[in-house]
């Protein structure tokens, strides 16, 4: 049962978790820049993220490095199909990653990285939604090759997730920040946790009925004969989360919220990946199928096992740190 | 063009963009672990004042240097999809342990070393100064293994037309390997040695009594002169290992057509395809018959013992061998007069060493550039040496797919890269004195107090 592409599979799928949740915060606070009113507000904004958000990105490098080292044949089909996309979101991610420095090197152009920061963030965001939604549709392949058309991944259903996924880090985000700002600002993220945590679960409820009428196999495995009820454990564990999120909010609670925002992520996630298990590249290949020999999987296994705990604990540490509020004219600028 | 051209051009300019940082930063944050181990058992002002200084421009090349890198770890999947899934064993296990063992220790500590003085202290800063340093080596071994994989690969069998490996040892310790990391630690050494010191300079320029700028000085002098001519002795070994493994490679390199025993060294010349000949040659007799079989008189292979369809470009690998050579004899020269002038006494005096100082800043970067050129372009045809030709490794990406994309990395890069030179070579048009005694004319280099006292209290700013 647990052979190694099994193990590589949850392990991949738990990095491309962790960079939705840690990547996601840092991506919704540059979403939710404009919202800063002047220099000092968004200094703060960005200096909550700025200690941890290569870390946080990291997470992404172990994702598509990992498909590489586990199912290279995923690895190269996906990113192959989803082309354009990727591209997009790679320059998306250069712009906004060196606004978080060269932003503080310049006075007259500081506005300018200002909207780098706010557009990389946002296109980012955007086109991580697209692939997913991408993904779920389905990628055409024969004989193990790509041979679907330049805008296959394009879709109303692929846009829309687009938009739910930048809604979806405006929380992370907002949510982060009410627990790394104070005063005025603070007040004002904590107002958008609302509208924002209601868009989140709607546009949950909208991508989940979507699949259904996208993807038949999907469809089928929720309602068809053969159903896997225990599934259904997920939608109610969301709606649970969701009520309780809203309990918390308006509670006033700073960190709560927060962890069940995340909360909200994981519930959607480990239902996308209830929809498509076993298949790595839907709807034809599955991951046993693109996976490496156990030899190499074997050697990465040792050191993933040994270095994870590791990683942890000291990305841990590393928030612990900077664990507090972020006062104006901090850091090391 | 075809999407195949389009597809290597992308590569090259993506990596060359991002090579560029890692030398940097590969070179300043060892740099950056010396001065704070320096001002740790000094505590003499100006090392935590040059740490602070360069921390900054680290700063920023690190940013760069990582962006730039998430492309090229997603780039094997977009444009080499057939090449991913054929090398995907044996290349994605050394990748994943890159970013286990490296990446995650250099972000992880990189905040704290960024913003942390202050909160942690001094001695657990230093541990994540000398992590951060430490995972920069790492990097650069796990990619440089992958790379030099390609260049030789090693333990493995064919299996359903994938390379499956025999030995992760084997694999690992590939035989282009060991010269290829020693080689590319000390580039990058010398190259940041360099702009330390271009930087050093510049500022002894305008006042030569600056402390700072002659404790920054003294040490890229220092350490040019030892790593220059060590790394010619490295480029040698290298060289002659190449000539085991890629015969064809080195044949491009020095220009040679022909087999011949007592092959003359060629220094100039201009190298023709067509006519399968180095014409207008400015040689030395039968040195390349010493250099690579150690005999006047031995035979030396050339381009003709292999099929036409095996050549490199051989203009640009010749070329690109001569630019790298000739910055790495300058640069021991360089190192030479620097360290004449250190023991006469003369190295703060002197403004004409000072300018060509300045200059050298660059150069460490162009011989990186112009290496790697001999190197990936020499292994061509191939993506992976004798076994997979770069033709059958390209992804089926139409041709407009890739020029959108390459042209979307020129724009971005573009900006990129002309507002990050600019800010770093502000940064270090800042002087790096303030706060600090100034010495007298002549006498020894002295700093204020022994206590770094404020400094701790406020942590970098
Ligand atoms: C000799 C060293 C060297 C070479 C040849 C390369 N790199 Fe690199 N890379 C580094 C040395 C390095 C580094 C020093 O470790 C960097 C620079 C700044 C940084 O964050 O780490 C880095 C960053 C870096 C990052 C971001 C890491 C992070 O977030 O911390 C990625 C994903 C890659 N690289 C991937 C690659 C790939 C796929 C390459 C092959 C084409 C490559 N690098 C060539
Ligand atoms: C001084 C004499 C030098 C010699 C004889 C020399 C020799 C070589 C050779 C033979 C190669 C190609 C190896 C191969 O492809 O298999 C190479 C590559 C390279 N060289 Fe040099 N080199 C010298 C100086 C330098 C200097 C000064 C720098 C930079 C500061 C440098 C940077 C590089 C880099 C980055 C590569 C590509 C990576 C590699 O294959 O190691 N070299 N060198
Ligand atoms: C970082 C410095 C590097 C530079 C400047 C560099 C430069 C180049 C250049 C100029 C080419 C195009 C060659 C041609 O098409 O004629 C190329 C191709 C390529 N290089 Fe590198 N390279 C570097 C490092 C690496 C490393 C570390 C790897 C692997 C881990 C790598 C893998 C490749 C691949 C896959 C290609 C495309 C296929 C091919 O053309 O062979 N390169 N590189």
């Amino acid at each position: 049962m647990f052979d190694l592409p099994t193990i590589w599979f949850v392990l991949i799928g738990v990095a491309l978790l962790a960079y939705a949740i840690l990547d996601g915060f840092d991506l919704g606070v540059g979403i939710l820049f404009p919202l800063g009113r002047d220099e000092e507000e968004r200094d703060r904004m960005m200096n909550s993220v700025a200690p941890v958000w290569d870390g946080n990105e990291t997470w992404l490098i172990l994702g598509g490095g990992g498909l590489f080292a586990a199912f290279p044949l995923a690895y190269s089909l996906v990113l192959t199909a989803l082309y354009a996309p990727v591209i997009a979101m790679l320059l998306a991610l250069i712009l906004r990653g060196v606004a978080f420095e060269f932003r503080f090197r310049t006075v007259r152009a500081k506005k300018y990285w200002d909207w780098a920061f706010i557009g990389g963030s946002t296109a980012a965001a955007f086109f991580q939604g697209v692939m997913v939604g991408a993904l779920v549709q389905g990628i055409r392949i024969e004989d193990r090759i790509y041979a679907g058309g330049w805008f296959d991944w394009l879709s109303p259903f692929s846009v829309f997730c687009g938009v739910a996924l930048v809604t979806g880090y405006a929380l992370l985000g907002a949510s982060w920040l009410v627990i790394k700002l104070d005063g005025d600002l603070q007040e004002r993220m904590r107002q958008l946790q609302e509208p924002l945590g209601l868009a989140t679960i709607l546009a949950i409820v909208l991508i989940s009925f979507g699949t259904m009428f996208v993807n038949e196999a999907i469809r089928d495995r929720w309602f068809g004969p053969g159903a896997l009820l225990f599934l259904w454990i997920i939608p109610i564990a969301t709606t649970l989360l969701a009520v309780a999120f809203y309990r918390a909010v308006r509670a006033k609670r700073a960190v709560t919220p927060f962890l069940l925002a995340l909360g909200l992520f994981a519930a959607a996630f480990l239902g996308l990946a209830g929809s498509l298990f076993p298949y790595l590249v839907p709807p034809s290949i599955t991951y046993r199928e693109a996976a490496n020999p156990d030899n190499s999987l074997a050697f990465m296994l040792v050191g993933a096992a040994i270095l994870l705990p590791v990683i942890l604990g000291y990305t841990a540490y590393a928030y612990w740190i900077f664990r507090g509020k972020v006062h104006a004219g901090e850091g090391y600028h | 063009m075809d999407a195949l051209v389009l597809a290597r051009t992308q590569f090259a300019f993506t990596v060359s963009f991002h090579i560029f940082f890692p030398a940097f930063t590969i070179g300043l944050a060892s740099y950056l672990a010396v001065l704070e181990g320096l001002w740790l058992a000094t505590k003499r002002d100006v090392f935590l004042q040059l740490y602070k200084y360069w921390l900054i421009v680290f700063a920023v090349a690190f940013a760069m240097g990582v962006v730039s890198g998430i492309v090229m770890s997603y780039q094997f999947g977009t444009n080499w999809g057939p090449f991913s899934e054929k090398t995907g064993p044996v290349l994605g296990p050394l990748l994943a342990y890159e970013v286990l063992t490296a990446f995650f220790l250099e972000a992880g500590f990189l905040g704290v070393m960024l913003f942390g003085l202050d909160r942690v202290g001094p001695r657990l800063h230093f541990a994540a100064t000398l992590l951060v340093a430490f995972g920069t080596l790492l990097s650069a071994f796990w990619i440089l293994s992958a790379n030099s994989w390609m260049q030789t690969p090693a333990a493995y069998h064919l299996e359903a037309g994938r390379y499956v490996p025999d030995s992760w040892i084997g694999v690992i310790f590939n035989p282009s390997f060991p010269y290829r990391f020693t080689h590319m630690v000390l580039a990058a050494y010398l190259t940041t040695a360099l702009v330390v010191g271009a930087s050093g300079a510049w500022h002894l320029l305008r006042d030569k009594t600056n402390p700072a700028a002659r404790v920054m000085f003294v040490m890229a002098i220092l350490m040019a002169a030892v790593v220059a001519p060590t790394q010619l002795i490295v480029g040698d070994l290298h060289g002659l290992n190449t000539k085991e493994y890629q015969p064809a490679k080195v044949a491009a390199m020095e220009g040679h057509f022909e087999s011949r025993a007592g092959a003359p060294l060629i220094l100039f010349g201009i190298p023709d395809v067509g006519e399968a000949r180095t014409k207008y040659t400015l040689e030395i007799p039968k040195l390349a018959s010493l250099i690579l079989e150690h005999d006047l008189d031995a035979k030396v292979t050339g381009l003709d013992a292999f099929p036409r369809d095996h050549w490199p470009n051989v203009p640009i690998v010749f070329w690109a061998f001569r630019i790298m050579v000739g910055i790495g004899v300058l640069m021991i020269l360089f190192g030479l007069v620097g360290a004449v002038q250190f023991f006469r006494k003369r190295l703060f005096d002197e403004a004409w060493f000072h300018r060509w100082g300045v200059a050298m800043g660059p150069l460490g970067f162009v011989a990186i550039l112009a290496g790697w050129f001999v190197t990936e372009v020499g292994r061509q045809p191939f993506a992976v040496y004798g076994l997979l030709r770069t033709g059958d490794a390209v992804s089926p990406i139409g041709t407009p797919g890739v020029a959108g994309s390459l042209l979307g990395f020129i724009v971005v890069y573009t900006i990129i890269f002309g507002a990050g030179s600019f800010y770093l070579i502000r940064l270090m048009k800042r002087s790096p004195d303030i706060g600090l005694e100034k010495p007298t004319e002549k006498g020894p280099l002295r700093t204020t107090g022994v206590m770094p006292g404020p400094a701790l209290e406020k942590g970098p700013h």
